[in-house]
């Protein structure tokens, strides 16, 4: 994929906003001392009006966003994803879920991709967070094209959502003036019956790489982008169970409490089917470029496609 | 303030205290101290100072009351009810299973409740959220909050009181209700958070500390409030928790805790003895 264009999905929620803003007059936009990292800037350089920096306090960011929509207006908020998921979650959890206020979080900087900060800003577990969160939508785009859509989409919904956004650039594979997102559904990537691997962020572009590794292997595999967590495309999941037997999850994430639980939970009581998960274990990130730690973690093509194969052959 | 107005917002605070006596009693729990002591700020602003109707509960323009100090649910439960949002027999409910009247106040079932709270250090900051908000859209509305003394030593409000300044929310007022008391203890002796007048006048808000009990006191500090501009606006109200009551006062045992049987009828008796008094006046 060395001439596909790699944009990074933050990149995909800065535009998105700041092309909702030039259409809603009710958005208000909240940052915490990140607007450069997250991209909210690109919406307030056009509305700094509309665009709150309120500082280094992601707790009074959250309960201010909820105040802001309890008015009427649709609140995005934004920090990196371990201070808006992690920090903030008590403030997320009472504030913004349990009021079910239109509140957006935008949390960039998720995953172990990060990079070189090291683990203390490789957020690992906000999907886990955030989907305990009663009502709380929960996504995360494969790439640009899909995040701008998909922050159009979240603000056309009714109450608060998640998305995680990326801070490495990945490769655009959706074509932007035909791609349509809905939240809840999941996406074929690839067609395939020895087995399915389901994946979400940039770990779908490493999927569909093992599933053209695995074709060459004589094993067809079915990518599907689940960019949704939370709801779930149950009805994604059961076909692919049904019809490829095995199912593999690929997330930037713990495999505690993210799409690879949200897949086994779902399977386990409507129709159980082995499942490999494929995420970081239960251990904190380190420091590095992102492409090295993503192959140290098998977050990657060669990996995905060594433990596909193993278990549609097992 | 007319002396009939004076009166009647007596009468009505004291009607307040029998309601927080009276819901707790029924619910076997909740926070009858500072309910008690903020009875005079929650009959103010529901009888004098929020522009707010219970026919019209959601009309755009009414001013907003956050309780940034949730688990005074059953002070503003009474007040609303006092004011027509809801019945009065329905404080007796309170806490108990199928009730909308929430242990902490609930804005989606309370009819008149603006914003979910009960985790300390919130309330203010959406509060912060709705005032900037209201700017926005050009809405004449004012924003009130009601925190407690103990509740300010939660980091987060602080982060509010310096959002509130930085934006200028001069149609923001908080009220800290200090009656010196938290569920340890003493408030100087859990984690003191005095001097508070300084605090806030560091933080960039204009602020006034008065006798919360004391309606003179209180109209004069909320006509203040309005008169400040480019700044957000704050009372810190000298009270005293467990407020007409009288085994109830200074009490921090009482910050959390139900009347039985008995010590209801006291305490009613108490409250029905100054009612009449009041009501004679």
């Amino acid at each position: 994929m060395a001439d596909v264009k790699k944009i990074a999905t933050r990149q995909g929620y800065g535009e998105a906003l700041r092309e909702l803003g030039a259409v809603h007059d009710n958005i208000v936009v909240f940052d915490a001392d990140l607007a450069g990292s997250t991209q909210t800037a690109m919406f307030g350089r056009v509305f700094p009006d509309r665009h709150f920096n309120c500082g280094i306090a992601e707790g009074n960011m959250m309960a201010a966003a909820a105040g802001a929509a309890s008015m009427g207006m649709v609140a995005f908020a934004s920090s990196f994803a371990m201070f808006a998921a992690g920090r903030a979650y008590e403030q997320v959890r009472n504030s913004i879920g349990y009021t079910g206020l239109n509140v957006k979080i935008g949390a960039s900087h998720g995953g172990i991709s990060v990079g070189e900060d090291g683990a203390t800003h490789q957020c690992l577990e906000d999907f886990a967070l955030m989907r305990s969160i009663p009502g709380m939508v929960v996504m995360s785009p494969a790439d640009a094209v899909e995040a701008k859509a998909m922050v159009k989409a979240a603000y056309e919904h009714q109450g608060p959502v998640y998305m995680r956004f990326g801070r490495s650039p990945v490769p655009v594979f959706h074509d932007e003036d035909t791609f349509t997102f809905t939240i809840g559904k999941g996406e074929v990537m690839r067609e395939g019956t020895d087995i399915a691997i389901v994946a979400n962020g940039l770990l779908v572009a490493e999927a569909v790489e093992a599933g053209k590794l695995l074709a060459d292997r004589g094993v067809s595999a079915r990518i599907i982008n689940m960019a949704t967590i939370k709801p779930l495309d149950e009805e994604i999941v059961l076909k692919a169970a049904q019809e490829c037997g095995k199912i593999v999850t690929c997330e930037e994430h713990s495999v505690i409490g993210g799409l690879g639980e949200a897949v086994c939970s779902l399977l386990s009581e409507k129709r159980p089917t082995p499942v490999k998960r494929i995420g970081t274990p239960d251990v904190f990130g380190h420091s590095g470029p992102a492409a090295a730690l993503l192959e140290q973690f098998g977050l990657c093509a060669a990996n995905i496609a060594k433990v596909a194969e193993e278990f549609a052959r097992g | 303030m007319t002396a009939n107005e004076k009166k009647m917002l007596m009468v009505n605070a004291c009607k307040v205290r029998i309601g927080v006596i009276e819901s707790t009693h029924a619910a076997k729990a909740g926070h009858p101290g500072g309910s008690l002591s903020a009875a005079e700020l929650f009959a103010w602003l529901y009888f004098k100072e929020l522009n707010v109707d219970p026919k019209d509960a959601h009309k755009w323009d009414r001013d907003r009351f956050v309780l940034s100090k949730g688990h005074c649910a059953p002070g503003l439960y009474a007040a609303l009810a006092l004011r027509g949002f809801f019945p009065w027999e329905d404080l007796k409910t309170l806490r108990h299973i199928g009730s909308y009247l929430q242990g902490h106040p609930d804005m989606k079932s309370i009819p008149g409740v603006d914003m979910s709270t009960g985790s300390l250090g919130q309330g203010i900051s959406a509060a912060c959220g709705m005032a900037l908000a209201a700017k926005l859209q050009n809405n004449p509305c004012r924003v009130y909050t009601l925190l407690g003394d103990g509740e300010i030593q939660e980091g987060q409000v602080w982060e509010a009181m310096m959002f509130a300044h930085h934006y200028k929310l001069d149609n923001l007022c908080a009220v800290i209700d200090n009656n010196g008391l938290q569920i340890d203890g003493p408030v100087e002796e859990v984690m003191s958070p005095y001097p508070i007048l300084d605090k806030l006048r560091a933080f960039g808000w204009e602020a006034v500390e008065v006798d919360g009990h004391d309606f003179d006191a209180l109209e004069g500090a909320f006509a203040q409030a309005k008169t400040v501009k480019g700044r957000p606006f704050a009372i810190v109200m000298k009270t005293t928790k467990g407020k007409g009551v009288s085994f109830m006062e200074n009490q921090a045992g009482w910050h959390g805790k139900a009347p039985n049987d008995e010590q209801c009828e006291l305490a009613l008796d108490e409250l029905n003895t100054e009612l009449a008094r009041l009501e004679a006046m």
